[in-house]
């Protein structure tokens, strides 16, 4: 199953690599993780995205709970959430391409951010399952590169991960 | 006052009521050694290697209730304590280590005597620090001994670059330290503590399971009160022992690989299991999947809520500092009028009993060559049971476990998570000077001290009369063993070549050797040993080289699938 965990942790060096070598270390899998101060200075919101059984995600998150400079987790995959991942899509655009890529990015509600004679860079944010159909959805000869963020989400309504 | 980051330091430790620090100086630390210097109530013990520092603080913590402290220089002082840090980790105990490091202008250079320590240190500390700035020195050892002690205890590093020791600044030790992020649960959830001794007072085939935690949260006696209560069977892993006196009708023995037929007989078949402070180590339960087959209850009190359900489903978690926990249970069991049903528990012992009547620790004795059963026998009876017995790793180590019968908590030191060899005599190191008028033995086999043996020159600088009993089979015997039953009797380079005369290298480093070679000498030996009240005695037993741990439940096998001994093969 897949999960979307979110921490609050100490924004401290070296508190990334506690985290990620605990997934290393102990054989967990990171799909994505995201991170960046808050409102706060003093902490850092993570991101992970993890695949696993029960078992393996009650002991992803006790793991991480168990590490000094964690200050909370939530599976925020529990229950109702949002995930937004943020793509830059560098494609190439010249004569009838830059008019269909124009058309794609409007249908995907994507923004053209960068024009050249020959290309466009696209910014699209959603979820993952949006931003693959972006990709599948143009011919992938004119993609020149792509650099996606990785899953930032946050509880709906009432749930809320604060101090 | 200001004074300098090393003088700081020192300072710090004393606030600690540090009595002594164990290490190696260097480059790193100079001025660290120069503010020690200056000073008499911090004492420092010089070893010979840095492994042997963190070892000889970890056998000076898990003989006391204090935390041991460590301190090397950076790079290859840093690298050598790993080994010693590792082991203190997987047993969870208490440590403060110090480490120098490089100038900060210099980290990240490639500088002379660098390594990235916290980097190196990280998957096996509680925590780690590097201090950039002399005026977090005092605050951050402050923080390193509140982790190290509290909650699941465990090592602590803390990564002082030299120039920072150098530095000076005014110097306040912080009273009270609170982290935000750091809040153990001490108290367990009282709803889920009725639900547990509810359980038990139902229960028509209960055991009770004890580890190391039971021992590191002083919880000995509270652990003997409940299980007297109760009148349930008990078992103590290897890092338990003493938790519970072994000498006791309800004592069942050691669980596990090694452990006895009754004890495994008794987990495997129970319904309801109480689990204190013991995580279900694999060398205890076996293959899981073998231990989930019979249907049980089982409550599991632990401080650290990720060794719970980590490998066994629990229905009964209680997080909680083990003490408080147990003192709970007892305070409902003697308030509620309700007690176990003797007739039902009764059956129970019977079935326990037959079970115990197999008297699987029985071995045959000779007179010709000496049996290492024999010489732990004899060793307990020496020491009246009392002694403080460090181990190291291999056959001896279950030997001495299996035979040596630990009454109280705090008198077996030995490596169960890693299984460090080299631990014995660095153990009793620490153990001896926390101790100064006690027995203390460290049982080793010739090839496990011959990893810190550089250690005898420390003992006789500071004069500690450790007997060291070592079971000398010529052979990496648990090597040896596992070749034998399972490698087609295949020795790959589990002989060992080229000993040295154990007695005479004693001897060279101003201590006393005794060579035996008869069964007939060993009880002389060991009474000659521990009438030498001054004197470390080297004891170089020729114990017989074929002979085996029993029993033995293979790995990955089921805790009911034992070998009783030699002839069950």
């Amino acid at each position: 199953m897949r999960h979307v965990i979110s921490l609050l942790i100490e924004n401290e060096s070296g508190a990334l690599s506690r985290v990620s070598g605990l997934f290393s270390a102990r054989g967990y899998n990171i799909e994505s993780l995201t991170v960046a101060p808050t409102e706060d200075a003093s902490m850092s919101r993570m991101t992970i995205v993890t695949t696993g059984s029960d078992d393996i995600i009650e002991q992803i998150t006790k793991q991480l709970n168990k590490l000094v400079e964690v200050v909370k987790v939530v599976d925020i995959s529990e229950a109702a959430h949002i995930e937004r991942e943020l793509m830059l899509v560098k494609v190439r655009a010249t004569g009838k391409d830059r008019e269909e890529m124009k058309r794609m990015s409007e249908i995907f509600r994507a923004r053209i951010i960068d024009v050249t004679e020959a290309s466009y860079v696209v910014e699209l944010t959603g979820n993952q399952s949006k931003l693959d159909a972006f990709i599948n959805a143009i011919d992938p000869a004119l993609i020149l590169e792509t650099v996606r963020s990785g899953v930032c989400g946050v509880g709906r309504g009432d749930r809320i991960l604060k101090l | 006052m200001v004074l300098t980051g090393a003088e700081i330091v020192i300072r710090c430790l004393q606030e600690e009521k540090v009595e002594y620090v164990f290490g190696y100086p260097g480059g790193a630390v100079l001025y660290i050694y120069d503010a020690l210097f200056n000073q008499d109530k911090v004492r420092h013990i010089l070893v010979r290697h840095e492994q042997a520092a963190v070892h000889a603080a970890d056998g000076f913590a898990r003989s006391t209730e204090q935390v041991g402290v460590a301190l090397v220089t950076s790079g290859p002082g840093a690298t050598n304590a790993v080994t010693g840090i590792a082991t203190a980790y997987c047993d969870s105990i208490p440590l403060v280590i110090i480490s120098g490091q490089v100038p900060t202008a210099a980290i990240g250079q490639d500088a002379f005597q660098e390594v990235d320590t916290v980097g190196i240190t990280r998957p096996c500390v509680k925590h780690n620090f590097l201090v950039k700035d002399v005026r977090d020195i005092a605050s951050t050892i402050k923080k390193a001994f509140y982790l190290a002690k509290s909650g699941r205890p465990g090592p602590v590093l803390v990564d002082i670059p030299k120039d920072v020791s150098m530095h000076k600044c005014e110097f306040e030790y912080p009273k009270e330290i609170s982290m935000r992020s750091y809040n153990p649960v001490v108290k367990g959830h009282q709803g889920q503590i009725r639900k547990a001794v509810q359980l038990l007072l139902e229960a028509k085939r209960p055991m009770i399971y004890t580890g190391g935690g039971v021992v590191l949260a002083n919880a000995a006696e509270q652990l003997t009160k409940l299980t007297r209560l109760l009148g349930f069977p008990i078992t103590n892993t290897l890092m338990g022992l003493g938790g519970y006196p072994a000498s006791d009708r309800q004592y069942l023995g050691m669980p596990g690989m090694h452990g006895t037929y009754e004890a495994n007989m008794a987990m495997h078949y129970s319904d309801v299991l109480l689990a204190v402070g013991a995580r279900f180590d694999d060398r205890v339960i076996g293959n899981p999947a073998h231990f989930a087959e019979e249907p049980r209850k089982i409550i599991h009190v632990d401080i650290d809520p990720s060794s719970i359900s980590k490998r066994v489903k629990v229905d009964v978690p209680i997080v909680g500092d083990l003490k408080e926990v147990l003192e709970e249970m007892i305070r409902q069991l003697e308030a509620g009028a309700a007690r176990p049903n003797p007739e039902v528990v009764g059956a129970w012992w019977k079935q326990v009993d037959e079970w115990r009547s197999r008297d699987c620790m029985k071995y045959k004795n000779s007179s010709e060559i000496i049996k290492p059963q024999f010489v732990i026998q004899k060793l307990w009876e020496v020491t009246g049971g009392d002694a403080i017995v460090t181990s190291d790793v291999g056959q001896h180590q279950m030997w001495a476990s299996q035979y040596y019968r630990f009454d109280k908590p705090r008198r077996w030191l030995n490596s169960g998570g890693l299984g460090t060899m080299g631990v014995g005599l660095p153990y009793a190191m620490g153990a001896q000077l926390a101790h100064p008028d006690r027995q203390v033995a460290c049982v080793t086999g010739e090839a496990s001290i011959q990893m810190n043996i550089q250690e005898l020159s420390t003992c006789k600088q500071f004069r500690l009369p450790i007997k060291i009993c070592n079971l000398n089979n010529r052979y990496l015997g648990m090597v040896r063993q596992w070749q034998q039953l399972f490698h087609g009797e295949r020795y790959s380079e589990s002989y060992m070549d080229s000993l040295p005369d154990f007695a005479k290298l004693a001897e060279a480093y101003g201590h006393v050797g005794l060579k035996i070679e008869r069964p007939s000498d060993v009880e002389g030996a060991l009474r000659e040993a521990f009438a030498r009240k001054n004197d470390l005695v080297f004891l170089d037993f020729q114990i017989d080289q074929t002979e085996n741990v029993y029993p033995m439940v293979q790995g990955g096998k089921g805790l009911t699938e034992m070998i009783l001994s030699a002839e069950d093969l």
